[in-house]
């Protein structure tokens, strides 16, 4: 990225000022090496995301950002609805809800490698994974509803986990002011066989060892120790929140100049906060966040099933569940105000630091934990929410691997089975119904 | 006319991927770019021709009817599962709309055979574009999210 229309705040803070339709700067949190690998198209896109009716101080974009579409993929924006403000379908993105939780199994990693193929090969027996792939369940008509109503909570209601496991859980479980009435049918349609199942392209589920702890007493908070093994899930709202992005995507961009709005690019297509269809979009978006939220949690249940069977001995207590596609209603200090905003995070993540209400009790006085997924051959991290990210971002944080090649770069330049035999013999083992998806994921093309 | 290209391909867009139909004709260049669609998920050559879907969609104009008309293709590969190896469209332009008629033939996935790579989520209006190309043809494009 050219660099020279940015002022240099800091080693890791870049602000474009105010010009042409910008209302507020945008402002990009990374290292030089890091700013200078991204593409032009990010500092434009968090331009436009500038200009947009109600911003609230600053256009923001994460260490990890890259070209999305209206949104940079890593932006934060929140929007005021009593000065305008406006909801974009684009902002939240079509996998609303996708998101990260890690689980604790309490065991020491000479305990997992012991039975490690075994249990590669059961969690992939049982978890449905990859294109066309179908879960369990059948879900339509009422207990649809219910399920998009609430969440996690549905999910443990039916028997997929534990009452404890939503107070671990953003929202604890349920995102409140889902509308089920306003998700289309197809939408519906699309999820009726989806829930519990893990999707294709980046996301995954891994069995994880703690490699380094960077500070003790927050990994202490967090129960994390050197050496334990942990299991992330990865994935959204599966096909019901990529058919709401769809339909609202179109909706906003043929309804925007009735709004009054007409965005610098047609894939800005947003709609004011208070408007008909603004309030049918977070009611739909809020459902989709439920359906991600209850879609991880069967999954949780499915991977304590396989554990119970290959070492019992473990019990699989959730330490957090993240959502990194959201737009969510917050109280935040704006200019020494509290002021009702609505955050978009799009390939970001809440990090709420210390003392924050909406932290749960048992992280209160650590700070939220932030967990960011790294790629098949490199590390993921578990972050703290600190107090000052509130005024740096409106508490948010980057999400995690990105892309640094194209998929059909990374076919051509990779083979499934060559990655699978190199990962293997550094002691990771990979299952997939893919070699072609394996490649297109492969470490060297998506990597931290 | 008779040098314009009929093929597709794909383009770099980040963590996504940019779909492109060359074609003599508007109709030829979405057929292009529906198969382009159909190869980000696996390889139309090997996908058999075992049975066929219609759709038809509206828009104010044929950018947005090409989102229009991507999206009802993954709709359909989303909810039965199926891989599109051919397909054809019609277009009329009526008093108050861009109509696309258009029929799509495939066979339900087989994960063996056809090593699907991903799924795709949506087509998205990021660098959408349906316009006549320097060859003399046409070309349709955009990026669809996976």
């Amino acid at each position: 990225m050219d660099l020279t229309r940015f002022e240099r705040i800091s080693a890791t803070e870049w602000r474009l000022p105010p010009q042409g339709a910008m209302r507020v700067p945008a402002v990009l949190y990374a290292s030089e090496p890091l700013v200078r690998e991204m593409d032009d198209k990010v500092a434009e896109q968090m331009a436009n995301v500038a200009s947009l009716p109600g911003i609230v101080r600053a256009s923001y974009a994460m260490p990890d950002a890259h070209w999305g579409y209206g949104f940079p993929i890593g932006g934060v924006a929140a929007f005021d609805p009593d000065r305008g403000g406006v909801v974009s379908a684009g902002g939240v993105g079509f996998d609303i809800s996708c998101g990260v939780r890690m689980l604790h199994t309490g065991l020491p990693r000479a305990a997992v490698e012991a039975v490690q193929a075994r249990l590669a090969d059961a969690l992939f027996r049982a978890v449905p994974a990859g294109v066309g792939s179908t879960g369990a369940l059948r879900l339509g008509g009422k207990e649809m509803d219910a399920m998009l109503v609430e969440g996690a909570r549905w999910a443990v209601r039916r028997g997929h986990g534990e009452e404890s496991d939503l107070d671990r859980i953003e929202e604890r479980g349920t995102m409140a002011g889902a509308r089920p009435d306003c998700v289309s049918e197809q939408a519906k349609t699309r999820q009726r066989d989806q829930v519990g199942t893990l999707g294709s392209g980046n996301h995954y589920l891994e069995v994880q060892v703690v490699a380094e702890i960077h500070d003790e007493d927050r990994a202490r908070a967090y129960g994390l120790a050197q050496d334990r093994v942990v299991v992330s899930i990865h994935c959204g709202s599966r096909g019901l929140g990529h058919q709401i992005g769809t339909d609202f995507l179109r909706r906003m961009t043929l309804e925007a100049r009735q709004h009054g709005l007409a965005p610098a690019d047609r894939e800005l297509a947003c709609a004011p906060i208070r408007s008909e269809l603004g309030q049918e979009y977070l009611g739909a978006m809020r459902a989709a966040m439920n359906c991600a939220l209850a879609n991880r949690q069967v999954l949780t249940a499915l991977v304590r099933g396989v554990f119970a069977v290959v070492l019992p001995a473990a019990r699989l207590p959730l330490l957090y569940d993240v959502s990194h596609n959201t737009c969510k209603e917050e109280w935040h200090l704006v200019d020494g105000a509290r002021r009702r905003l609505f955050v978009h995070r799009k390939g970001a993540t809440r990090a709420f630091g210390p003392g924050h209400p909406d932290v749960p009790d048992v992280y209160r006085a650590a700070g939220q934990p932030v967990i960011i997924g790294g790629s098949m051959g490199t590390s993921s991290y578990v972050l703290a929410g600190l107090e000052t990210g509130e005024a740096r971002s409106f508490g948010s944080a980057c999400h995690g691997a990105g892309r640094s090649m194209s998929r059909n770069e990374a076919t051509r330049r990779f083979d499934g089975r060559r990655v699978v035999n190199e990962l293997a013999a550094r002691g990771i083992l990979i299952r997939s119904p893919s070699l072609r998806g394996v490649a297109e994921e492969a470490p060297e093309a998506a990597p931290p | 006319m008779s040098g314009a290209e009929v093929r597709w391909e794909h383009f770099r867009h980040g963590a996504d991927i940019g779909v492109r139909g060359l074609g003599r004709t508007r109709e030829q260049a979405f057929e292009q770019a529906a198969l382009a669609l159909a190869a980000v998920v696996a390889e139309p050559a090997r996908i058999r021709e075992a049975e066929s879907v219609e759709l038809s969609c509206a828009a104010p104009d044929a950018e947005l009817l090409l989102v229009d008309f991507l999206n009802a293709l993954i709709y359909q590969m989303a909810t039965r599962r199926l891989l599109f190896g051919r397909v054809e469209v019609h277009m009329q332009q009526t008093a108050d709309a861009l109509r696309l008629e258009a029929r799509a033939w495939g066979e339900a996935v087989d994960v063996a055979r056809h090593e699907p790579a991903v799924e795709v989520k949506g087509a998205t209006l990021t660098a959408l574009a349906v316009a006549p190309d320097a060859g003399g043809g046409w070309l349709a494009q955009c990026v669809v999210d996976v």
